[in-house]
């Protein structure tokens, strides 16, 4: 109880000194909470277009229902294939109906005959994409292949970049962090060092000098961290409904509450970390 | 209780503040550690509380082994030696009586046996009326008397006591000394640093005397020694 009072007199005659500690642990959090975001925003993403059909062949008007279920069983047969969904002529037609259905222009003109019947097929890993789509093009029954191999790739290639500009960026704050953190309470102890020369002297044990200082540095930490999850919680609530119209069908949004608690427990857990080495290290040299 | 043998203390400097010293005091002494500025004296007792490290040689305090002592251990040998340092060392921005209550407080003491023990002693060094104000509200007798009081913070078995007379008047001076005798007739045993020839001269008491850094005189050695002799027979 006397440590932490002692704590809190430290941070209370430095006001500024600990807006400023406070202030660059809340810039680090929200940075990497909004990188949290965006990674798993990202992954989400990808596991969705992944979980979709990824290779839509498109049959001739003359390929008979036999044809296709004999094409669909010789490609189950190949182990590679995780769903696969025949789309017929009528449903077509539905799908067709349903994407236009604020257009009547569009939809007097259309009929089922024109539209062709088709198998959605997904795989179970992305690089079996262009085996399953070769096979298909190789048909005689099938018109034409489409697959979304490049949508897959150019996200995975994003959420690639994302964690490492994420990570570069949350270890470069997290250093500043620490280096400011040091600097802030580095300055308190030396303006402390006769007290905790005195300390020693009188047989305070290299714990109870350091105690109150780690507090500090837990309690700046902590305090930054809760206002960067708040502050890109908060931001994410109020774009949620701007994002979940951008990200129509993906079960992304609204956020887990349980995901966002996670996040804050475990930065919470970083920035104790950081608060520790940040103020540990500011002491260090006068315990020697 | 306190064995100092052939103690050497040089700095990086090369400059060597004690050199080859060894001596023993005994438990309930009273010795005079004199000498002119820079002979030593302060480096001699900052070797003792494990402040510093010696050079060379060894030095025993009671049961601790100084030199190979374990850094774990340094805090329970300072709480069996007071000491009382030339420039006082109080915190200024604590009352006379947090500043006595402070090495009670580093050593997580019982809150309600500290605060009695911080009492009983400002009635000891007889400040208990300005227990409640700051060291720039005292005057030098009084601030010596504070760190008297701090250095009895753990009933120690040694007190150490660096010029403690060194910036007082003469009526001061010995009102100090009489206090530091009262403790030492209690049992502790007391080295005093002082230039104070008149007060050396006044008591009798044994007297070392360290010059650029050597022992060069211990005088009334030879009675203490048939001292002990006469007690051990």
């Amino acid at each position: 109880m006397k440590t932490i009072k002692t704590s809190w007199k430290q941070i209370r005659r430095t006001p500024y000194q600990a807006l400023t500690a406070v202030f660059i642990m809340m810039l680090t959090f929200l940075s990497i909470s909004v990188f949290s975001f965006l990674v798993f925003g990202s992954s989400v993403v990808i596991k969705y277009f992944e979980s979709k059909p990824q290779v839509t062949a498109f049959f001739k008007d003359e390929a008979k229902q036999s044809d296709i279920d004999q094409l669909s069983s010789n490609l189950k047969q190949t182990g590679k294939i995780s769903k696969i969904r025949y789309v017929s002529k009528q449903e077509a037609l539905q799908i067709y109906k349903e994407q236009n259905k604020n257009d009547p222009l569009l939809l007097d003109l259309v009929t089922a005959d024109i539209l062709p019947a088709s198998l959605e097929i997904s795989t179970e890993k992305i690089e079996d994409l262009g085996t399953v789509s070769d096979a298909l093009k190789s048909s005689p029954y099938v018109s034409e292949v489409v697959y979304q191999k490049d949508i897959v790739s150019t996200l995975s290639k994003w959420t690639t970049a994302i964690r490492l500009i994420g990570t570069t960026v949350i270890v470069t704050l997290a250093l500043v962090s620490i280096f400011i953190m040091m600097m802030v309470i580095g300055f308190k102890v030396s303006q402390k060092r006769d007290e905790i020369e005195i300390m020693r002297l009188l047989s305070a044990t290299n714990w109870y000098i350091r105690t109150p200082f780690m507090l500090e540095g837990i309690f700046y930490g902590g305090i930054g961290t809760f206002l960067g999850w708040i502050v890109a919680s908060a931001g994410l609530l109020y774009a949620t409904p701007y994002l979940e119209s951008f990200l129509k069908g993906i079960p992304l949004l609204p956020v887990s509450p349980i995901f966002l608690l996670g996040l804050l427990l475990a930065e919470l857990i970083i920035a104790i970390g950081l608060g520790i080495i940040a103020s540990s290290l500011a002491v260090l040299r006068y315990l020697k | 209780m306190i064995r100092l043998q052939n103690i050497t203390k040089s700095y990086p400097t090369g400059s060597i503040a004690l050199d080859d010293v060894t001596f023993s005091v005994d438990k309930g002494e009273f010795v005079f550690l004199v000498g002119p500025s820079g002979s030593g004296k302060t480096t001699l007792f900052r070797l003792i509380t494990r402040d510093l490290l010696p050079s060379s040689g060894s030095i025993h305090i009671g049961q601790w082994d100084i030199v190979n002592l374990n850094k774990k251990h340094i805090p329970h040998l300072r709480k069996s030696i007071g000491v009382i340092f030339q420039d006082l060392k109080l915190l200024k921005d604590r009352t006379i009586h947090e500043n006595i209550l402070l090495p009670l407080e580093v050593n997580k003491a019982d809150k309600e046996a500290a605060l009695q023990r911080v009492e009983q002693i400002l009635e000891t060094v007889g400040i208990a009326e300005h227990k409640d104000k700051f060291p720039i509200q005292l005057s030098g007798g009084e601030l010596q008397r504070a760190a008297i009081a701090r250095a009895l913070a753990f009933s120690p078995e040694i007190i150490l006591a660096d010029e403690p007379t060194g910036n007082l008047d003469t009526t001061t001076s010995w009102e100090i000394v009489k206090l530091l005798q009262d403790i030492n007739k209690a049992g502790t045993t007391i080295i005093m640093a002082t230039h104070n020839t008149d007060i050396v001269n006044s008591l009798s008491k044994r007297v070392i005397v360290l010059e650029k850094g050597k022992l060069v005189d211990d005088k009334k050695k030879a009675e203490t020694e048939k001292h002990q002799k006469e007690k051990a027979a």
